[in-house]
């Protein structure tokens, strides 16, 4: 199973295995890693999955378009690598990845 | 198993997971019981009525945690039981099962239920409620035994046009059925948002076909005449009317779980009452969820939410307060709804607005906002289709700043400019 990398503002990391098909939101949820509020349950709603992707790895997450993409341009501090990790769904390829976790979302 | 006794979680809802996960996160070591009067692990509520009911979702798909980590976490459930009294001075539960269980702690996180129509007619088979999983594979089951052989599409009558009737609408439209909502009111979603969004609401189901009919009262339900079946066949309305259906789906708002608390003592209005930290009347006890009437300071009154992120959020608080910690619950309101293509997002509550402002069409398009405000303070805002405008109106409603008129209604207006 992927290995993803979650590190909150403060620099703690967190590991988690998360099964392909699943977001990276639910690898936190599942995991009960903090940083990820999830109020809306994945559904592209509330923009309290909000994280940043480590800049090499946009190229395999993709970065965000449409309603995810107006979303975050108004959350607090929105970056270029920003997404909501309730829309990066897990493959293979995302083995390794790293994910920032925001502050405002503690 | 620890020697001291457990604390017990009445609902296995949304409320009742987080606060039993938020308990072992803020260092509860003794046992946790959750007692769910149903049979699965907590799952999410809003897919019931959307891509649950469309076909789009499997149950196990909506599961809010898997299993691996409650049995982790030393969590276990009692499914299928139902608690019949709460004895506050012996801390002692009495289950439907016969069964009694003493608590150290207890969490009161029992939901709402459908509230339901009493007329004549309505113990005929086809007539459902949709707020459980349950609710939902009976719907599934009934739609699949009634399909004609010719598989002409069930005509399905929907009593009540708020969310849960105008989502399980579009469900039911998405599927191929014949769909009319009825509502008393003169207006859909009369009790919640102002007329733009009931009109755009109406507009945008008619255009898919669904039949929306307004200030009619359901008066009975009809089984066929002289018909053996106890079945409902048509919907007779107060002036006289009838509509056929295979299919009845009843939508006209829940009722607080309350009955358990109030048996016991404990504070009851419309809600089970509990201060800022989910403490109800009794140092042991926390409630946490729909079932909860709790103070608001944004809104400086008590209030009663059908929400899941109310439900997540007070359940945190619920579980600090268990392990003698305060942390307060007082966030902002917010709801959504999907139908169609249209995702509607809602920022506070709009009760005791006096004045509403449009930002875009809401007429000849699918994207436009709503706001709401009461001696020039935005207090609430319904948003369609408009993401960046719901994160902002967030922001104007919590941080309470000012916004004019035109500002406010003009597109061009960067809202992000108010926040610098």
């Amino acid at each position: 199973m992927p290995l993803i990398k979650y590190i909150d503002h403060s620099g703690n990391e967190f590991e988690a295995e998360v099964e392909a098909g699943k977001s990276v939101m639910d690898g936190a949820m599942d995991n009960m890693i903090d940083g990820i509020l999830a109020e809306c349950g994945g559904c592209c709603s509330c923009a309290t999955c909000h994280v940043y992707v480590e800049e090499k790895f946009l190229p395999i997450t993709g970065e965000a378009e449409g309603m995810e993409k107006e979303m975050l341009s108004a959350v607090n501090d929105p970056k270029p690598n920003s997404r909501l990790s309730c829309q990066i769904i897990v493959n293979q390829d995302m083995d390794g990845l790293v994910v920032h976790m925001p502050e405002s979302q503690y | 198993m620890s020697s001291n006794l457990p604390c017990i979680i009445i609902g296995g809802s949304h409320a009742g997971g987080q606060l039993a996960l938020s308990l072992r996160q803020e260092g509860w070591t003794d046992d946790i019981i959750v007692i769910s009067n149903e049979a699965y692990y907590p799952y999410q509520r809003p897919p019931l009525s959307k891509a649950l009911l469309a076909g789009k979702l499997e149950p196990h798909q909506i599961l809010i945690r898997p299993q691996a980590l409650y049995e982790k976490q030393n969590i276990s459930f009692l499914f299928n039981t139902s608690v019949e009294k709460i004895n506050r001075q012996n801390k002692r539960l009495e289950l439907d099962n016969g069964n009694s269980i003493d608590y150290q702690k207890l969490a009161l996180c029992t939901g709402a239920r459908a509230r339901k129509l009493e007329i004549c007619g309505a113990e005929l088979s086809g007539i459902h409620y949709l707020r459980s999983l349950d609710d939902v594979e009976h719907i599934k089951a009934d739609l699949n035994n009634q399909l004609k052989p010719q598989a002409k599409p069930s005509s399905i009558v929907i009593v009540g046009g708020g969310y849960i009737g105008l989502e399980a609408a579009a469900s039911f439209t998405q599927l191929g059925h014949k769909v009319t909502v009825v509502e008393a009111a003169n207006r859909v979603l009369q009790r919640v948002t102002a007329p733009e969004v009931s009109n755009f609401f109406t507009r945008l189901h008619e255009s898919y076909g669904v039949s929306i009919i307004e200030n009619k009262q359901v008066a009975e339900f009809l089984k066929q005449t002289e018909s053996e079946i106890n079945r409902v066949h048509q919907v007779l309305f107060s002036d006289g009317t009838v509509l056929p259906a295979d299919i009845v789906i009843v939508g006209i708002g829940v009722r607080p779980n309350v009955e358990l608390a109030e048996q016991s003592g404990l504070e009851v209005k419309n809600g089970i009452c509990v201060n800022e930290f989910a403490q109800t009347s009794d140092d042991n006890i926390v409630a946490a969820g729909d079932c909860t009437l709790h103070p608001n300071t944004m809104y400086q009154t008590s209030i009663r939410l059908e929400s899941v992120p109310n439900a997540m959020e007070q359940a945190k608080s619920a579980a600090a307060m268990i392990c003698g910690k305060q942390k307060k619950y007082d966030a902002l309101p917010w709801f959504w709804s999907d139908q169609y293509d249209v995702k509607l997002q809602i920022a506070g509550l709009n009760q005791g607005y006096d004045q509403t402002i449009i930002r875009g069409d809401s007429v000849n398009t699918k994207s436009f906002v709503v706001w709401y405000l009461k001696n020039n303070q935005v207090i609430a805002a319904d948003c369609i289709n408009r993401p960046r405008e719901f994160m902002f109106a967030k922001r104007l409603i919590t941080q309470k700043i000012l916004a004019n008129i035109a500002q406010l209604s003009d597109d061009t207006f960067d809202l992000s400019s108010l926040f610098s």
